[in-house]
């Protein structure tokens, strides 16, 4: 049986971009003519809430829960906005770009159809610096959609509006923070808001605002045409659709693929990926990014979604997973994420602004040889300080203590090693 | 009356960045879009170009500054015609960065954050960019090179040095 792939179906092998004329030829836009003039904005937000739809961008709440805290009826007078976060940073994360690349107007007709649904009038796709040929293929699929009447003034003849921009970055991860992104859209230093007020209330501009990631957004132009029970059932699990899946490290077939929610990562891993290189044993692995806590071997045969992931103790979060193999130091591997971290906390709190730099550090000398048996306590103090959710002002510092926390749960002896034999096992920075 | 100490902006650079304002509630919300557009035209943002971009906002230089330097891809300093973003983040790391930023550092003599005396390259870290599954990467410019390795920069830098010639 073929596996049906809403998300990739324009995917391409050699990457180059779907345009307009071969996403409608593709059955393009159909959502958006189904939706607009024949569903009332309270129908759509009903089959997204149907379709179980979750946040793509790591975090999994519901995405039609999240829409409906916008005001509608007794709304003030003013703009909404829908805003996509195109802001790819999470270290090992890549699946985004492959969706921006590939089929940009998918991203579009998904954002046009979330805007409709909270009555949005500005919409933005906030995408990282780097990006430059993605902001490009986006700058121009905008354009051809305002030229053909899917963006503007009275999209499909209704009396529904809206205009979209890029706005791209100047970099930081932070950004990717919704709230963060918010300052950063208002032209300010990208630091996180206080909550509440949530944004979808009080946003930019202080204005009601969505944020969603490209892969949430992608998702919805399939949902509304074909309905929230085949979305459901396109999952294994009690999670619903299909995700994009990425695995990159010593693996044969490093790459992203669209699979059913819940595919087995034993699956993922040995069938799509390849399994490990030769002369590579797999030790561990961060199943959904940098700010996951690792997994092992043991935990292979789990489904990949939200709640499966969760009860191992990790997150999904963006679902491309980071393979630690065992010719790679533990340590070093912790130590370049504490060090990433470290280096993009935005300064605002002071337990992520001196606690991360801090702890790599101490991560650091253990790497090096200078460690000391304390330096576990250490360690374990900031995992218990840092590491818990109100203590620091985002989600970016115990995001960071995640990766140390498991890591020195299951990887413990590697890190006395280190401390007791004054050098790392693996020398040469960590890696073979 | 203009200070005449504060270089006036080009007026290329001030219709792009009034493209910018024409669609924002404010003009300081386009801040961090003036700062890029300038750079785009001058490479870096030097103090005079931040207090130019100020005057134009109204915004004070001091506020301008807090925004600039916050962001690590707009640049206060300046930078050799082709900025070198070298993925140092885990995947890269795993499939040897370290490696690739010491041949690059031989190469050009430079380390991370310095410019290469021809004022060619500048050689800075980034975070992921996105591209794991073809690590190691970087972009030189615009460009994305990946799958790193010594024969691939070899390529990189030798095409790049006959281009020139």
């Amino acid at each position: 049986m073929s596996l049906d792939r809403p998300l990739t179906r324009n995917v391409r092998p050699d990457r180059t971009p779907t345009d307009l004329a071969a996403y409608e030829a593709n059955g393009g836009y159909q959502g958006l003519r189904r939706a607009l003039g024949k569903l009332v904005p309270a129908e759509c937000l009903q089959i997204i809430k149907d379709s179980n739809l979750r946040g793509r961008g790591g975090a999994g709440f519901p995405t039609g829960m999240k829409w409906s805290f916008v005001p509608m009826e007794n709304a003030s007078p003013g703009h909404k906005y829908l805003v996509c976060n195109a802001d790819e940073m999470e270290p090992g994360t890549f699946k985004d770009r492959l969706l921006l690349e590939c089929d940009p107007h998918q991203l579009i007709e998904g954002m046009i159809l979330a805007a409709y649904t909270i009555q949005a009038d500005i919409a933005y796709i906030f995408i990282r610096a780097e990006y430059h040929l993605a902001a490009q293929l986006l700058r121009e699929a905008i354009a051809a959609c305002n030229a053909k009447g899917y963006l503007g003034e009275n999209i499909l003849g209704s009396d529904y509006s809206l205009t979209m921009h890029v706005h791209t970055s100047a970099g930081r991860y932070i950004c990717g923070e919704e709230t963060a992104l918010i300052n950063s859209l208002e032209g300010k230093r990208a630091t996180p808001r206080a909550k509440p007020p949530f944004p979808q209330v009080s946003g930019l501009w202080g204005r009601p605002t969505i944020v969603n990631n490209v892969e949430t957004l992608c998702n919805i132009p399939h949902i509304i045409e074909r309905g929230a029970d085949w979305f459901q059932a396109l999952g294994l699990t009690a999670d619903a659709g299909t995700k994009m899946y990425g695995v990159s490290g010593r693996v044969k077939n490093p790459g992203c693929w669209e699979l059913p929610m819940g595919t087995p990562i034993r699956e993922i891993l040995m069938e799509y990926a390849g399994g490990m290189e030769d002369g590579y044993q797999l030790r561990g692995f961060l199943p959904g990014g940098g700010s996951t806590d690792f997994l092992t071997p043991e935990h292979l045969d789990l489904a990949m979604d939200y709640d499966t992931i969760g009860k191992a103790g990790s997150r999904m979060g963006t679902g491309t997973m980071i393979i630690l193999d065992d010719k790679t130091c533990p340590v070093g591997f912790v130590t370049n994420l504490m060090e990433f971290f470290a280096r993009e906390s935005c300064g605002f709190c002071t337990p992520c602004r001196d606690g991360l730099p801090w702890s790599a550090q101490v991560l650091n000398d253990i790497e090096q040889g200078r460690g000391l048996p304390e330096d576990l306590h250490t360690l374990a103090r900031q995992v218990t300080f840092i590491g818990a959710i109100g203590n620091t002002h985002c989600a970016l510092a115990p995001g960071a203590m995640e990766p140390l926390a498991s890591g020195l749960k299951y990887f413990r002896e590697d890190f006395e090693r280190h401390i007791s034999g004054g050098h790392c096992p693996w020398c040469d920075g960590g890696v073979n | 009356m203009q200070s005449p100490l504060i270089p006036n902006l080009s007026d290329q650079e001030i219709s792009a960045i009034d493209n910018e304002i024409a669609h924002a509630p404010c003009r300081a919300a386009v801040a961090i879009d003036a700062l890029k557009i300038v750079q785009s035209h001058r490479g870096w943002v030097s103090d005079a170009s931040l207090q130019a971009i100020a005057r134009h906002l109204h915004m004070s230089a001091a506020e301008l500054d807090g925004i600039a330097t916050f962001y690590n891809l707009i640049f206060r300093r300046p930078v050799g015609e082709q900025v070198i973003l070298l993925c140092n983040s885990i995947t890269c790391w795993i499939k040897g960065a370290s490696q690739i930023q010491q041949q690059i550092s031989a190469r050009l003599h430079i380390g991370l954050g310095e410019t290469s005396a021809d004022n060619q390259y500048t050689l800075l870290p980034v975070t992921c960019l996105g591209a794991c599954d073809r690590a190691p990467v970087m972009l030189v410019g615009e460009q994305l090179h990946t799958h790193l390795d010594d024969a691939a920069l070899e390529l990189i830098f030798r095409s790049r040095e006959e281009a020139e010639e």
